[in-house]
Formats: structure tokens, C-alpha cells, sequence
């Protein structure tokens, strides 16, 4: 029996650390691998990928502002895997956030009253709509059992679908030549900028406040540690009494508000408007951030910045190669297999100590 | 009345071949589930079947090449979530989901010189004595290209498979118990890894369907959700084929209902038209899994669950 115990046990608080930049380096190398065999020389495209979109203070903030809603979409997540509530809508919570927040600010333009308080409704909207998305697939998980792995994503078609419809209808822009967008926002419904001639705004800041609070949270209070037994230990949750239900709630509406937090931080940010499709992926990328990043606020903020600078990369990669931006998801995914065969290999040197003094014992 | 029987044995057609993709795609995650391996890629690789079979058929002209690169290709996408869960022991949700990432990127990347090419895709089986031509009979039974019979086939094999063949039963003690499988001498990982390898396979062979016959041509995430609909249907179907190509031609229905609506112009939006087939596959999720013992009845006992070996 000691082998089913190890199989479940966790590798050193070392190998888990270092994992995921092991699973980063061998992303990097194989995506050389495939750059070469694409027929573009490796340091080329290495300098492309890699280097030019960060290689002045405009780049750098493109990377903050592109890790912002990864990170908070991840931090929510993340609160919810630990006691394994797969939520896997964060992208369809972004956008009707989005739809929400920004809705809400096209009301009010048109009735003309914009003023300071906008903005802090606008975000509420946002968040608001996020945790009313969310609470469709817990409600249909704590009530009649369905898996919310399925739910919340098909959700996420819907919500895409809604989206889409409010700006090809209700809140095109009359004058918008007839493109399926709304207006722009007026300056009252705009994130402030925080750095002059970049498009770095309050929302950077604001993320890494939820992250600080995250950690918090799951560090120190009887929630977090709730939800973490949950997780790894659900008959023994069940004895102390702690609720999975209560879990199921907590991990949607925590992820549902955060991810329409960032999909209304987008619109009011480097968007302006709400557009049909504002978001490339961030949900699904956030998934990928919130594993990278061990489900833990600090290791999400770094593994944030560096799967948005898959997305910067693939950018400048398209103008200066001629390379298609898909592969952003080539290299997401990669990184994800690395790292979940990096965990595997940790596993199997653990293993393959502790064997034998069991036997011997035996 | 012989016009409207007729129109109706059109859209019954129609229902056929807007099924077979789902067919393919949940028959072989069934059979993967069957022995424990939940694998959420099938997204994915219903994307990756879909555009090398559209790759190969370009190439040689023969979509029959197409449907076997399809199935070769998604299957080797399959092999990694074995790989990983198995020997490596992954996370199969995390996995599945990143198989399905990877697969949609990777599809873009490879498809992108094939978008906006016309291709010859693959016509009707050519019936001998007319059968196609004979009224209403034809069209619902003789008018369909091989595949469509192929996933029927490939359905009943499998029922038949697991009820009555000593391999059936061998796969279903895999996914309820497999420690006692292991003590029984068989070779669990080895199963379980040959059962997912199947359920790439059919993915690709579905997601090939779309891009082959459904509509021949090639475009980025054309599979629109379908692999994720074949997982519902999975559970909707309780484990069993038989059911499963009732809730495939269901949701085919839902689909040809939503573009005929849409045809004839009724006074509801396009886009929230389209929402159709994702909010039936939540109705019917929740409808199935509201009893909980039935879920638990028919559910591979180890579905999802982590196997180590014990040496």
C-alpha cells in the first residue's frame, strides 16, 4: 500500500517550485525546435518572441497590461481548483462582465450623466454579472449534481453568443457605419492611465491588490484552510464537518466576480468600447496561469507576465516573421504538458526511494 | 402530404449527418471512459482530425486518405494524455484541458494555408439498383455518404462489444475496478492507454467529418463547441451506445432546427438562435444527472480517479 500513499503525495515545496520553470525552459527550447523546422533561424526568432516586445518601458507595460486579467481571472481560479471546483468559464464570466459593466456605462452616456462615480459602478456591474454567471453552473452543481467542468463551458459558447448580440444590437453604435460594436466610452467610464504614453492603467495595481488579499485569504483564514482540505482530503473535510457545497459556491463566485472584473477592466481599459471579440482567450489562458503559477497568488503573478508575453510575443512574431498568432496556443499548451510531465517525473524519483525500505520493512 | 413527407425525410436526413460527427467523437470517449480515462481534449482533437484529414485529402485527393490522417494524427494527440496520465501521473482534468489548448492553437497553426480552399468532399454511397432514387426510403436510408453508416456500425459494435464480448468485459473491470483488474493479470496501463488511443482516433475521424463532408473546407475552431457537446452526451447517454446515438441525433436535430429558424427568418436574433444547442446540452445535463444514483449506477467507478500500479 505505501505506493498509492506516494503517488498522491506532493514532491518537495523545492521540485514544485522549480517545475514550472523547468516546464517554461523546455517550452522555450522546443518552440526553438519548431521555429527551425518552420524555416526561421532560432535566435531570430528567439529575439522576436522573446526579447523586442520587452525591450522598452512601452513593451513592458504592454506585458503588464496584457498579465492583468490573466492574473485576476487566475487568482480566482486557483481558489476554486485547490478544493477541486473546476471551473472552466472564466472566459464566458469575462465577457459578461464586460457586457455588464460596459452596458451599464452606455446607459448612463446616454442619458448624460456620466461623472466620477461611473467607474466604481461600472466595476461593480462587472464583477456583478461575472459572479451571476458563475452561480448558473454552481447552482446547477450544488442542486442537481451536474459536472460543472461542462456547464460552465458551455456557458462560455453562450455567453460569447450574448455578447455578440448586445452589440449587433442593442448597443451597436448608431453611428458605427454598422460594425457590431458599441460606442466608445466617454473619459469618465476610462481607466486612468498610470503611465503617460503607455496604455498601463489603475486596473495593473488593482490585480495585484486581489492577489495580496488572495493570499491572504488562503493563508490565514478558516476558509482558505477549509478549502484546501477540501481539496486534497475530501473524507476527511466531511468529518470536520466542512461543506462541499460551500466550496462549490465559494470557488464560483470568487472566480466568476474576479473574471468579470478583468473583462470589465479590458473594456474600460485598452479597448474603449465593448467589441465583439475583445478577449483572445484570456479565461481559458488564465487556467494554464493558475497551474503554472502552483494555485498560489505570488507564483500567479510571475506566471502571469510570462504567459502574456506568449501573447506579446506571438504579436510581434506576426509582424516581424510573417508567423500566425495561433501559435500562442501551441506554446500555452505546451507549457501546461511540461509541467504536468516535470510534476510526473518528480513523482516517480519520490517513488522509486521510498520503495525500499517499505519492502525491506515488509 | 407526399411533398411534406418528403421534406420531413430530408430533415431526418439532414439530422443523420449533423450527428455522425458527435457519433464519432462520444463513441470514443465512451469507450475511454468505460475504462476510467476521462480525457477532455476531445475538443481538441476533434480539431486536429479536422484539419489533417483536410490536409491529407487536399494532398491526394482521396478522402479516404483524409479520414486515416485524421485518425492517425489525433490519435498521436490522444497518446500524449496517456502518456502523461498514466505513466506520469497527471492530472487527467488539467490535461485533457490543456490537450484541448494545444489542439485548437496547433490546428490554427497547421490550417492556416489551407483556409478559404475548395475541396471535393466525400459524396453518397453509390447504392446499386437505384435504391438512392426509390421515394422518401432513399433519401433517410440510401442517401448517405459511408460514414454515416460507419458510426451506426461502429455503435452497434461497441454495445455488442461490451455486453457480450470477453474484451468488453475486460474494459469495463479496467474502469470499475482496476487495482482488481491488475490483480486479475491484466495489464491495466497498457487497456487504458489502447482504450484512449480509440477515443482519439474517433475524435479525429469526427472532427475530419467536418471538415471532409459536413461543410469541405477548412476554418480555425470549426468544431464550435461539438467535442464538448460529446462529452455531455456522454454522461446523457449514461455510458451506454445505444442511447448515445439517440442523443447525438437529438442534438443533430437541435442544430438543423436552429438553421432552418434562421432560414426562414423568425423574428429571433441569429446569435441567440445559435445559443440553442449549448443551453439543450445544459438542460439535458442537469435533466440526467439529477438523480444521483443513476449517475452513480452506470458511472465507470474509477472515472477520473488517479491508478497507481501496484507492483
Amino acid at each position: 500500500m505505501p505506493l498509492n500513499f506516494e503517488a498522491r503525495d506532493r514532491p518537495s515545496g523545492v521540485v514544485r517550485a522549480v517545475a514550472p520553470v523547468v516546464a517554461i525552459a523546455l517550452t522555450g527550447v522546443f518552440g526553438l525546435v519548431l521555429f527551425w523546422l518552420l524555416g526561421h533561424s532560432p535566435v531570430t526568432a528567439l529575439h522576436a518572441y522573446f526579447v523586442a516586445p520587452v525591450s522598452s518601458v512601452r513593451g513592458l507595460a504592454e506585458l503588464a497590461l496584457s498579465a492583468t486579467p490573466l492574473v485576476l481571472c487566475a487568482v480566482g481560479l486557483a481558489v476554486g481548483f485547490r478544493a477541486n471546483v473546476w471551473n472552466i468559464g472564466a472566459e464566458g464570466q469575462l465577457l459578461i462582465g464586460a457586457t455588464c459593466g460596459g452596458g451599464f456605462a452606455l446607459m448612463v452616456q446616454d442619458f448624460g450623466g456620466a461623472g466620477p462615480c461611473v467607474l466604481p459602478a461600472m466595476l461593480v456591474a462587472g464583477i456583478g454579472g461575472g459572479m451571476a454567471w458563475a452561480a448558473i453552473p454552481a447552482v446547477l452543481k450544488v442542486r442537481f449534481g451536474a459536472s460543472e467542468i461542462l456547464t460552465s463551458l458551455m456557458l462560455t459558447y453562450v455567453a460569447g453568443l450574448v455578447l455578440g448580440y448586445a452589440v449587433h444590437g442593442p448597443l451597436r453604435d448608431p453611428d458605427g457605419f454598422g460594425f457590431p460594436e458599441s460606442k466608445l466610452f466617454e473619459d469618465d467610464a476610462l481607466l486612468p492611465i498610470l503611465v503617460a504614453g503607455t496604455r498601463l492603467n489603475l486596473a495593473a495595481p488593482l490585480a495585484l491588490g486581489v492577489a495580496a488579499v488572495a493570499w491572504l485569504a488562503m493563508a490565514r483564514s478558516l476558509i482558505g484552510f477549509e478549502l484546501k482540505v477540501i481539496g486534497v482530503a475530501p473524507h476527511a473535510a466531511t468529518y470536520a464537518g466542512f461543506s462541499p457545497r460551500r466550496a462549490v459556491w465559494i470557488g464560483f463566485l470568487v472566480s466568476g466576480g474576479l473574471a468579470g472584473l478583468a473583462g470589465v477592466c479590458e473594456v474600460a481599459g485598452p479597448i474603449g468600447q465593448l467589441t465583439p471579440e475583445f478577449s483572445p482567450g484570456y479565461g481559458f489562458t488564465a487556467i494554464i496561469v493558475a497551474f503554472l503559477g502552483r494555485l498560489h497568488p505570488l507564483g500567479i503573478v510571475l506566471a502571469g507576465l510570462v504567459m502574456a508575453l506568449t501573447y506579446l510575443g506571438a504579436e510581434q512574431a506576426k509582424i516581424t516573421l510573417g508567423l500566425p498568432e495561433a501559435v500562442t496556443g501551441v506554446f500555452q499548451g505546451m507549457v501546461l504538458f511540461f509541467l504536468l510531465a516535470t510534476d510526473g517525473l518528480a513523482h516517480l524519483r519520490v517513488r522509486w526511494r521510498r520503495t525500499r525500505p517499505a519492502e525491506a520493512g515488509a | 402530404m407526399a411533398d411534406g413527407l418528403a421534406t420531413v425525410a430530408v430533415v431526418l436526413a439532414g439530422t443523420l449527418a449533423a450527428a455522425t460527427p458527435l457519433v464519432f467523437a462520444s463513441l470514443g470517449e465512451l469507450v475511454g471512459e468505460k475504462t476510467g480515462m476521462l480525457n477532455l481534449g476531445v475538443e481538441g482533437m476533434m480539431l486536429v482530425g479536422a484539419v489533417a484529414g483536410f490536409a491529407a485529402a487536399a494532398a491526394t485527393g482521396t478522402p479516404f486518405v483524409g479520414f486515416l490522417a485524421a485518425a492517425a494524427a489525433a490519435a498521436a494527440l490522444a497518446a500524449l494524455f496517456g502518456v502523461l496520465t498514466l505513466y506520469l501521473f497527471a492530472n487527467q482534468v488539467a490535461t485533457g484541458l490543456s490537450l484541448t489548448i494545444f489542439g485548437i492553437g496547433l490546428s490554427a497553426m497547421v490550417g492556416r494555408g489551407y483556409v478559404g480552399i475548395p475541396l471535393d468532399g466525400l459524396g453518397p454511397v453509390a447504392w446499386p439498383f437505384g435504391l438512392a432514387e426509390l421515394p422518401v426510403v432513399g433519401v433517410l436510408v440510401f442517401g448517405h455518404d459511408p460514414m454515416v453508416y460507419l458510426g451506426l456500425a461502429a455503435a452497434v459494435a461497441i454495445a455488442v462489444g461490451f455486453k457480450h464480448t470477453r474484451l468488453g468485459t475486460v474494459l469495463k473491470a479496467v474502469g470499475e475496478n482496476p487495482t482488481a483488474a491488475a490483480a486479475l493479470g491484466h495489464p491495466v496501463r497498457l487497456i487504458r492507454l489502447g482504450a484512449v488511443l480509440f477515443g482519439g482516433a474517433m475524435s479525429g475521424l469526427g472532427g475530419a467529418y467536418l471538415s471532409l463532408v459536413y461543410s469541405p473546407m477548412w476554418a480555425e475552431e470549426m468544431t464550435a463547441g461539438r467535442g464538448w457537446i460529446a462529452l455531455a452526451l456522454v454522461v446523457f447517454a449514461t455510458w451506454r451506445p445505444g442511447r448515445l446515438v439517440l442523443g447525438a441525433w437529438l442534438f443533430g436535430g437541435a442544430t438543423l432546427v436552429q438553421l432552418h429558424l434562421q432560414g426562414h427568418g423568425v423574428a429571433v436574433p441569429a446569435q441567440l438562435l445559435a445559443t440553442l444547442p449549448y443551453l439543450a446540452t445544459i438542460v439535458v445535463l442537469v435533466v440526467i444527472s439529477r438523480d444521483p444514483v443513476v449517475i452513480r449506477l452506470n458511472a465507470p467507478a474509477s472515472l477520473g480517479k488517479l491508478y497507481t500500479p501496484e507492483r
